[in-house]
C-alpha cells in the first residue's frame, strides 16, 4: 500500500512538473515583450530595459521558468505585468468561490443521481426506470450554461424568486449568498446529475447480477436491504471514477457558468486576464486549474485503493 | 454479426440528419441573409417572412440557425478528425506493443493522461490568449483535447483484437507489425472508432457552443449557436425566444450524436459493447 501511494504521488509530482513546462513554454512562444507592451510605443529603450529587469524577463527562459515554477510551489505567483498587483492573493480569493461553486454542484449531482440511478436499476424492467434513463439522456445533451440560462428564465424572469446573477460574500449576507448560488449550483448539478445517473444505474445493475447479492437475497434480505449491505460499496468503485472525471468537468463548466451568473471565481479571473492581455495571470490560473485536475485524478486513484484492496497491486 | 436497428439509432440518425440537412441547405439557400443588419426588422416577431423572428439587429433567427448548423458541423468534423488521426495510431501502437517494447505503450498512455489534464476549454482559452480566438483555435483545442479519448478506446479495442486467432496466425506467418496493424487491427476496431467519433462529435458541439458563448469560438458575424445564446442573454427578460431556439438546436444536436453513438454501438458490433466510448 505504501509503495502504491509513493508511486502514485511520484506520478502526480512528475505530471505537475511536465504540465508546468508545457504551460510555460506555451506562453513563452508569445511574440511581444511584456515590458514593451506595458510602456507603449513611445518608451525609450532605457526605460524598456529597466522594466524588463524589474519584471525579470531579461533573464534566460530557463531561469524564468524555475523562478516561476518555484514560486508556484511556495505560493508566490508573482506580480502581474499589467495591473502590477500580486497574483497569488487574487487567485486565492477566486479559488474559494469556484470551489464552493463546484462542490455545491457536485453535491446536487449526487443527491439526484444516487437515488435516481439506483431506482432506475432496480426498476430497469418497467417503464418508470426507462423514463429516468430517457431524462438522463436529455440532461446530458444540455450544457451547464444553457441550463443556467433556462433556470434564470424560470426562477428569475418568470417566478422572480431568485436573482439572475451576482455574488454576495457569505460574510456580508449569508442568505443572499445562498440565494445567489442556488441557480449556479443547480445549473452545474442538474446536468452532471443526469450524466452520473447513467453510471450509477449501470454500476448498480452490474452489482445486482452478482452471486453474492443473490446469496444475500436467499438469506432473506430484502432487495434494498441486500443492496445497501452488500452492493453499495462495490457499485461505488466505478461511480467514483466517473465522479473524479466529473469534478474536472465541473471545474471547467464553472468557468462558463461564472460568466452566465457574473460570479467572481477563477473562470472570471481567467477570462478577464485574457481580455486584458495579462499573460502571467492567465499562465498562473491555467496552471492552478490543471493542477486541480491532476490532484482530482490522484484522489480518485487513492480512493480506489481504499475501496478495493485488489487494485493496489495493479498499475 | 450485426445487431438490430434500435430506437436510439433511428432517433439519433434523424436528428443528426436534420442538422446536416440544414447545414447543407444553408450553402445554397437561407430564408433571409443571416448576417444582414436591418434596423426595421429589429426584434421582429415570428411570422411575416421571419419564421422564428429576428434578433436585436434584425437578423433572421432561422437563417442564423441554419448557418450555425454549418459552423457546428465544421468545427465538429475538423476537431474529431484531428483527434482520430492522432489518437488512433497512438492507441493502436500502445495496444500492440508489450514486453520488450512495453515502455512505448507506457509512455504513450502517460502522455495521454497528461493531455487529459488540459480540457478543451482551457486549451482553447490559452490558444486564444496567444494567437487570438477564432474558429481555428477552437477546432485545434477541441481536437487535441479529444486525442486521449481516441487513444484509450483504440488501445483497449486493439488489445482485444491482438489475442484473436487471425492476428496470431498473421503474426505466426511472419507479417510485419505495420501490416498487422493496417490489415487486421484497424478494420476490426473501426466500429469502435465510429462510435467514439459520434460521441466525441457531441462533446465537440458542446465545447464549441461554450467557447462561442465565452467569445472564444467563431468570430462575428459568422453565426454560431453558442454566440446566439450569449447575445440572447441580455434580452432574456423581454425576448426569451432568442435563447430558446439556439438552446434547443444545441441540445437536439448533442442528443442526436449521443443517441447515434449508442445506437451504432449496439448495431455495429455487439461483441465490442464492453468498450465504452469515452465522454
Amino acid at each position: 500500500m505504501i509503495l502504491y501511494l509513493l508511486r502514485r504521488l511520484a506520478v502526480f509530482v512528475l505530471s505537475t512538473a511536465v504540465a508546468g513546462v508545457l504551460v510555460f513554454a506555451f506562453m513563452a512562444v508569445l511574440p511581444g515583450d511584456p515590458a514593451e507592451v506595458a510602456l507603449g510605443v513611445n518608451a525609450t529603450p532605457e526605460a524598456v530595459a529597466a522594466l524588463r529587469e524589474q519584471f525579470g524577463t531579461d533573464r534566460p527562459a530557463i531561469t524564468q521558468f524555475f523562478d516561476w515554477f518555484g514560486g508556484l510551489v511556495t505560493g508566490d505567483f508573482g506580480t502581474s505585468y499589467v495591473t502590477s498587483s500580486p497574483i497569488g492573493p487574487q487567485i486565492g480569493d477566486r479559488l474559494g468561490v469556484t470551489a464552493v461553486l463546484v462542490l455545491g454542484g457536485m453535491l446536487i449531482a449526487l443527491i439526484i443521481a444516487v437515488p435516481a440511478g439506483t431506482f432506475a436499476a432496480v426498476h430497469h424492467r418497467n417503464p418508470l426506470g426507462a423514463v429516468i434513463s430517457a431524462f438522463s439522456q436529455v440532461g446530458i445533451a444540455v450544457p451547464a450554461f444553457l441550463a443556467g440560462i433556462l433556470l434564470v428564465f424560470v426562477f428569475a424572469v418568470q417566478a422572480q424568486v431568485l436573482p439572475s446573477g451576482g455574488y454576495v460574500p457569505i460574510a456580508d449576507d449569508p442568505v443572499e449568498w445562498l440565494r445567489g448560488l442556488l441557480l449556479p449550483w443547480l445549473s452545474l448539478g442538474l446536468v452532471q446529475g443526469a450524466v452520473l445517473t447513467r453510471y450509477v444505474r449501470s454500476a448498480v445493475l452490474d452489482v445486482m447480477r452478482e452471486d453474492y447479492l443473490r446469496t444475500a437475497r436467499a438469506k432473506g434480505r430484502g432487495r434494498m436491504g441486500a443492496l445497501w449491505r452488500h452492493g453499495l460499496r462495490n457499485a461505488s468503485i466505478p461511480v467514483i471514477t466517473v465522479l473524479g472525471l466529473q469534478l474536472a468537468t465541473l471545474l471547467i463548466g464553472a468557468v462558463v457558468v461564472e460568466r452566465v451568473f457574473v460570479i467572481p471565481g477563477l473562470g472570471d479571473l481567467l477570462l478577464n486576464g485574457v481580455a486584458g492581455r495579462d499573460l502571467l495571470l492567465v499562465q498562473c490560473v491555467v496552471m492552478v486549474l490543471v493542477v486541480a485536475v491532476l490532484l482530482i485524478n490522484l484522489l480518485v486513484d487513492l480512493a480506489y485503493a481504499a475501496l478495493d484492496p485488489r487494485l493496489r497491486g495493479a498499475r | 454479426m450485426r445487431g438490430r436497428i434500435n430506437a436510439g439509432l433511428v432517433i439519433g440518425g434523424v436528428l443528426v440528419g436534420l442538422v446536416v440537412l440544414l447545414a447543407l441547405l444553408s450553402f445554397g439557400w437561407t430564408p433571409r441573409d443571416p448576417v444582414l443588419v436591418d434596423a426595421a426588422a429589429k426584434l421582429h416577431e415570428p411570422g411575416g417572412g421571419y419564421l422564428l423572428g429576428a434578433d436585436k439587429f434584425g437578423r433572421d433567427t432561422f437563417s442564423q440557425l441554419m448557418v450555425g448548423a454549418r459552423t457546428t458541423l465544421y468545427v465538429g468534423v475538423v476537431a474529431v478528425g484531428i483527434a482520430a488521426i492522432i489518437g488512433t495510431p497512438l492507441g493502436i501502437i500502445a495496444g500492440m506493443t508489450s514486453g520488450r517494447l512495453g515502455w512505448l505503450s507506457e509512455l504513450i498512455m502517460r502522455v495521454n493522461d497528461l493531455v487529459f489534464a488540459f480540457p478543451a476549454l482551457l486549451l482553447a482559452i490559452m490558444l486564444g490568449a496567444v494567437y487570438g480566438a477564432g474558429t481555428l483555435t477552437a477546432m485545434i483545442a477541441i481536437g487535441v483535447a479529444t486525442v486521449p479519448a481516441f487513444a484509450r478506446v483504440s488501445r483497449a479495442a486493439t488489445m482485444q483484437v491482438m489475442v484473436t486467432d487471425y492476428v496470431l496466425a498473421a503474426r505466426a506467418a511472419g507479417r510485419r507489425r505495420t501490416a498487422v496493424a493496417l490489415r487486421h487491427v484497424l478494420p476490426n476496431i473501426s466500429s469502435v472508432l465510429i462510435v467514439q467519433a459520434s460521441v466525441s462529435f457531441a462533446i465537440a458541439i458542446l465545447a464549441e457552443a461554450a467557447l462561442s458563448f465565452l467569445g472564444f469560438g467563431t468570430r462575428p458575424p459568422i453565426p454560431s449557436w453558442g454566440r446566439m445564446l450569449q447575445e440572447s442573454q441580455e434580452l432574456l427578460f423581454s425576448t426569451p425566444r432568442l435563447a430558446l431556439w439556439p438552446g434547443l438546436a444545441i441540445a437536439l444536436a448533442v442528443l442526436g450524436f449521443n443517441l447515434l453513438g449508442d445506437g451504432l454501438r449496439d448495431y455495429l458490433d455487439p461483441k465490442l459493447r464492453r468498450i465504452r466510448a469515452e465522454r
